[in-house]
């Protein structure tokens, strides 16, 4: 019973066109949508019901859910079921998001297609596992050991958490890359609504699979079928291409090369530049009154929310106040920073942690304006009274 | 099919071109493992586009390297979680994991235990060498009482670790334990693994000579292999010395490994009875929509 995509289905699982519904349930639409056949899972709040939500429905398609004994498990279960030619997913909060990290960096290293929606909550450590934050905002760029490019989404809505979810799938096939939906408590558990998109309005990436002579391919180097193109075409398991798949250092054939520092960094400058070549292309914003402002809100997820109703509050009383929206945060979009640097005289950077994202802000603001961090944690999101003071510069 | 009937035309139907020579060490059992399950997989005529290998970290994981077919060579004892999702990907595919004792044993203990308690259609081959051979000889949860290694300078006071057991108990499907210098009932055995659906342990007792028989003083390397074969025995033999047996004869049994065929059951395995799950639901289905 091997998992064939079948739109008619899934939109019959997933019931009426328009629901009221939970973050966390969006992103299990989402992945159904984009043809997710394997989820592995582990309970953790406030992430439980993206699994319950899967092991409900994922049979129901034709899908294979499995409560895997830890998070470890999870993520590595999903990355075996990408190579068996799925397209596949886990969801987990910040203590489940810390131990995924090892295998987060072999899906880099193995150039493996896979999405984590990762619903966090406060940390360090197990902190309050009910209340959002966005504690992990520099973990999923920089958590694994080794270099490596981030795919990673922030939803500000419900509707959000369903469609980042499908473009994090897009852009993990595409790049061959684990991408990351980085929702939060607070999104994750909200109640909005939601709209399904028909089918044709729906754009999915399918990886591009291995297809030339099998004695002529070559697994990790540039695609084979499309010129200048840094992603290799896809051996799926069980089509015959015996693909040997590694963590170590390998060549362009797959194999082991650990002591050979070329094999090193060809690979692992291939595996970044085909993210960082596309940054420019990548960028994912939402852009609201900047083209006059003064100062701007630089922000993402649900801290953005409470943003842009200080930024109305600032508008109301004649202030020129703007808000740039991180939909895609990583990879960063570096020259929209320094182009916004460049036209406002203050960056404010609300994050419900101690400051993550306003370093990346920082430096390529390029000291062309201030930037502040408009820090709240705890578990309990900015007012926007709060963030309206920041405005006031008090 | 024309049968294969040496090691050389073996080898060149089952090894991976261009990835000699191997990491092993003079006198080093996995390749024995290896070469036993390539003998398997010959009599029993796998199509190798869909056997795929899992292996963690450490000398036998890196066998699936050697091997001509689809390999994932994980991190350290998660192969066989990884081998979970392989699995699950499509039903068609036979997956077999290359483990060690401290990648299965040690570190990977838990993926172990619930994909033995989920009847996971996968077989796992375990090499247990008694040590980490791969970092330099360090102790292994499988390290006989008293051994030495790099990080029990002054002899191992931790009860060793028997998986076999710990497999039975969870009910897996299949499990057996073999040493490496006897090739007959460990290529039967592998073959029973591998087309036994749900899970299957395989442990083999290999030599190391290098980090564990020269730490442990047994001597060259035919004196090391031949520690095997005085210190194991036969499961069944076991078992009749100590119902039958004078206490002289018990005495000299008691302290050896067994070896054997421990469990072979049919419990159904994991994806057999997701299908069936699958199948009821549809059931379900089709029948609340015909009643409306």
């Amino acid at each position: 019973m091997k998992y064939i995509r079948d739109p008619k289905r899934i939109r019959e699982v997933l019931g009426k066109k328009v629901q009221f519904i939970l973050g966390d349930i969006a992103c299990v639409y989402g992945g159904l949508l984009a043809g997710v056949s394997f989820f592995g899972g582990y309970p953790i709040t406030p992430a439980s019901e993206v699994a319950e939500g899967m092991a409900r429905r994922l049979p129901r398609v034709g899908g294979v859910y499995i409560q895997m004994e830890d998070e470890i498990g999870s993520i590595a279960a999903v990355i075996g079921a990408a190579w068996g030619g799925a397209k596949s997913m886990t969801a987990t909060s910040g203590p489940g998001f810390s131990l995924m990290m090892e295998n987060y960096g072999f899906a880099v290293m193995t150039e493996t297609p896979c999405v984590i929606v990762n619903v966090q909550r406060t940390g360090p450590s197990t902190g309050q596992p009910t209340l959002g934050a966005q504690g992990d905002m520099m973990q999923v760029r920089w958590g694994t050991h080794g270099d490596l490019e981030a795919l990673a989404f922030a939803p500000s809505t419900v509707q959000e958490c369903m469609d980042f979810t499908i473009e994090a799938f897009n852009l993990s096939e595409k790049y061959r890359n684990p991408a990351c939906v980085m929702t939060d408590g607070e999104v994750g558990h909200l109640r909005e609504r939601v709209v399904i998109p028909d089918e044709e309005n729906l754009k999915i990436i399918d990886r591009r699979p291995a297809t030339i002579d099998k004695k002529d391919f070559i697994p990790f180097t540039n695609s084979q079928t499309i010129k200048n193109c840094k992603v290799p075409d896809f051996p799926t398991f069980g089509t015959g291409y015996r693909t040997y798949v590694t963590g170590l250092t390998h060549n362009e054939k797959g194999f082991p090369a650990t002591d050979k520092q070329p094999d090193h960094e060809r690979l692992v400058r291939r595996i970044t530049e085909k993210i960082s070549d596309d940054a420019d292309k990548l960028v994912m914003v939402e852009e609201m009154n900047l083209d006059d402002a003064d100062i701007a809100f630089v922000t993402y997820g649900a801290t953005a929310r409470p943003a842009e109703s200080a930024m109305e509050m600032a508008r109301k009383n004649g202030m020129k106040v703007g808000l740039l929206r991180l939909k895609l945060v990583w990879p960063f979009p570096n020259k929209l920073i320094t182009k916004l640097a460049k036209q406002v005289d203050k960056i404010i950077v609300p994050e419900m942690n101690l400051g993550q994202i306003v370093h990346p802000v920082t430096e390529f603001a390029c000291k062309h304006c201030e930037v502040v961090s408009a820090p709240k944690i705890g578990g309990e999101m900015h007012l926007p009274m709060e963030l309206y003071k920041y405005l006031e510069g008090k | 099919m024309v049968k294969i009937k040496t090691a050389d035309e073996l080898n060149k139907k089952f090894l991976r071109e261009g990835m000699w020579p191997t990491i092993f060490c003079n006198g080093c059992g996995h390749g024995v493992v290896l070469e036993y399950t390539f003998w398997a997989l010959e009599e029993l005529g796998l199509d190798m586009d869909k056997v795929i290998f899992s292996s963690g970290i450490g000398c036998s994981s890196r066998l699936p390297g050697y091997i001509n077919a689809d390999g994932l060579h994980t991190t350290h004892g998660r192969a066989i979680a990884f081998a979970t999702g392989i699995k699950a990907a499509d039903p068609d595919f036979n997956v077999i994991v290359f483990t060690g004792d401290g990648d299965c044993a040690g570190i990977g203990g838990n993926h172990f235990i619930h994909a033995a308690r989920r009847n996971i259609d996968m077989t796992v081959i375990m090499i247990n060498n008694f040590i980490y051979g791969m970092t330099g000889g360090q102790l292994a949860p499988t390290a006989p009482l008293g051994s030495i290694a790099t990080t029990a300078p002054y002899g191992n006071i931790e009860h060793p670790f028997d998986i076999c057991n710990l497999a039975c108990a969870l009910g897996a499907n299949y499990v057996a334990r073999w040493g490496v210098s006897h090739p007959y009932q460990p290529i039967k055995s592998i073959k029973e693994g591998i087309q036994k659906k749900g899970f299957s342990l395989l442990e083999f007792l290999a030599p190391c000579p290098t980090a564990y028989g020269r730490r442990n003083k047994l001597g060259d390397i035919k004196k090391h292999w031949e520690w095997y074969d005085n210190n194991t025995i036969l499961k069944e033999d076991l078992e009749k010395i100590m119902k039958y047996g004078s206490e002289q004869e018990k005495e000299q049994v008691k302290d050896k490994i067994p070896l054997g065929v421990f469990q072979d059951i049919q419990k159904p395995g994991f994806f057999e009875a997701y299908e069936q799950l699958v199948d009821r639901l549809k059931e379900k289905e089709s029948k609340s929509i015909g009643g409306k």
